[in-house]
């Protein structure tokens, strides 16, 4: 199958941030970047899908500025074949600008799938998936925890809160991955050497108009420091007390 | 003045919490356009109509109905036609969603369909004059965003939780519709949905979540976790990543960046150490109680209450000591 996998270059969540001087966004010195967290298990959904059902190709795609093109290689140095670097600087936080590029990118290209990664660990939105598929009349199937292809059609799970739901397509389609679904491999110092040859096409983004914006960003106020109640099973006393008469939640 | 519509969430005939929290938001927003009408639009197979009543105490005015003996289950297609064709109809101001599993796969369509912006898992919002201005969290958690989207209709979704939903009687006319879509004619189909459990609490609505982790050493040993969890009543049990690529837990009870965010009124962790990743799908409760035998564990440093010790000793008393103070109220 012919699989378009779209990646987002993330910074890692581990850090610490800062807001920047602008007010509006993180403070960039000193992050890591890689790609974004559910983006990788789309990655190797597409890798496994075409490792069972015999060759195929695996299309790396992503939105931003040049240093992104350090994810789409990684993705190469995993297994994908080619990548396409759409070109834009900053990267507009409003998801339909960004599906606009992504469906007039994809568009005709004779995709059997488009994977994306449930949500972005940056932006928590989550809404560039399924509004490409529908900038491109496709179906869609977002945040999958399991998934079938057989003889043209898909079978995925999804979870909703408190049940899991059995949803049946017809390709080509859109989908987005979550946790779960399977177990993203690392780079092989194999993959890193034949990566160096792989192609990347770049490209000049045609975003769609920009109405979302970050006004401001600001750091979540600490928790205070907690106190140890106390040691052992004996402390359970006082901590019953605290939580009936200070916290108020019993 | 404005009119806002309100897409309330239906599971097996029944309002979910999240209808009540939209229609709540779109109340206000409806005030704040100058004194504007809140639509609320739900979508099922029966029973929609005699739960009208329950979003009118919220504050709808008018309460569109779509009933089709094929839409007991989401339908993406069917669900982001009707939802699209209602909002071009109305000329609404904005409109709003739950960023429930449900939302988070209708609202970004059907801003897609009608070519607007959405603002998407905010957990507050106000109209001013020609923008609106909302809250997100972004960074999982590590940094707020004040975002500012322009253009009407505002399609918003709600962060389920983040909304107290608050009573406010209106008419709740109903009006019935038909769907934007011939059912028959969608393409993406849910087959079946199963209960994971029919009488455990969600783990983003369940007021306690008691959570799991390493610490445990085996998957048995969660009876600890659920026991205390029954104590409270209340209670849903969730667990680290550590615990679910284990395969200890389903993947669906995993709390952090990968999982569940939640925001329960108490949040309390076993044997877990804290790492940043779980943090970030927790740090946000009310109350956070941690019960763990490495007096360093990171976990100490955001919980409220700790204890220190042998969670195979302090949880059994705990769990005895939660249900002798609940039988005791």
């Amino acid at each position: 199958m012919k699989i378009a996998v779209c990646i987002r270059r993330v910074p890692d969540t581990e850090m610490r941030f800062a807001v920047a001087a602008d007010g509006k966004s993180v403070d960039q010195t000193g992050l890591k970047f890689d790609l974004s967290d559910f983006d990788g298990y789309a990655l190797e959904v597409a890798l496994q899908l075409n490792e069972k059902q015999g060759p195929g190709e695996v299309v790396v795609v992503t939105l931003g500025p040049d240093a992104c093109q350090e994810i789409l290689r990684k993705g190469l140095s995993i297994g994908a074949d080619r990548g396409i670097h759409l070109s834009a600087d900053p990267v507009p936080f409003d998801g339909l600008a960004i599906a606009g590029a992504l469906a007039a990118a994809l568009e005709n290209q004779g995709f059997d799938l488009i994977l994306f990664g449930r949500v972005a660990t940056d932006t928590g939105n989550g809404t560039v998936g399924p509004m490409t598929a529908e900038l491109l009349g496709m179906p869609c199937v977002t945040a999958i925890s399991y998934l079938e292809i057989s003889g043209g059609r898909g079978t995925a799970h999804r979870e909703l809160e408190g049940a899991t739901e059995t949803v049946t397509f017809p390709l080509p389609a859109v989908l987005t991955i979550d946790e779960g679904i399977a177990r993203p491999r690392l780079p092989s110092l194999k993959g890193i050497m034949a990566a160096k040859k792989k192609p990347i096409e770049s490209k000049p983004a045609v975003l769609g108009p920009v109405r979302l914006v970050v006004e401001r960003l600001e750091l979540p106020p600490e928790r205070a420091a907690g106190r140890i109640v106390g040691e052992g099973p004996g402390a359970v006393p006082e901590l019953v007390r605290l939580l009936r008469d200070e916290a108020k939640v019993l | 003045m404005g009119n806002v519509l309100a897409f309330a969430e239906f599971r097996s005939g029944t309002p979910r919490k999240t209808a009540f929290e939209a229609i709540t938001a779109a109340r206000k927003a409806a005030d704040e356009s100058g004194a504007g009408e809140v639509h609320a639009l739900a979508i099922g197979a029966a029973g929609l109509t005699a739960a009208a009543g329950q979003l009118a105490r919220y504050g709808a005015d008018v309460v569109y109905c779509v009933e089709h003996p094929a839409l007991a289950r989401y339908s993406p297609e069917v669900f982001a036609a009707t939802v699209a064709r209602q909002i071009k109809a109305g000329g609404y101001r904005a409109a709003f969603f739950p960023a429930s599993a449900e939302g988070r796969d209708l609202a970004p369509r059907v801003a897609a369909r009608l070519g607007v912006s959405l603002a998407s898992d905010v957990t507050s919002c106000e109209l001013t004059g020609d923008a609106l201005v909302a809250r997100h969290p972004v960074y999982i958690g590590k940094a707020i965003a004040t975002l500012r989207l322009t253009g009407t209709p505002a399609l918003v979704s709600l962060r389920p939780g983040a909304v107290t939903p608050v009573e406010q009687q209106r008419a709740g006319r109903v009006e019935l519709l038909e769907p934007g879509l011939d059912p028959a004619e969608a393409k993406v189909v849910v087959t079946a949905v199963e209960q994971r459990g029919a009488a455990k609490l969600d783990l983003g609505e369940a007021p306690v979540v008691v959570s799991g982790g390493r610490g445990l050493k085996a998957a048995e040993n969660f009876k600890l976790v659920e026991d205390l969890a029954a104590a409270f009543g209340n209670a849903a049990v969730g667990a680290t990543r550590a615990v679910t690529d284990d395969g200890w837990r389903p993947s669906a009870d995993q709390i952090g960046q990968t999982g569940r965010m939640v925001s329960p009124t108490l949040y309390v962790a076993v044997g877990i150490s804290g790492a940043i990743q779980h943090l970030a799908g927790m740090r946000t409760a009310r109350v956070i109680v941690a019960i763990n035998r490495d007096k360093d564990a990171p976990i100490f440093k955001v919980a409220d209450y700790g204890i220190v010790g042998d969670l195979f000793e302090v949880v059994p008393a705990l769990t005895e000591a939660v249900r002798k103070a609940r039988a005791d109220h």
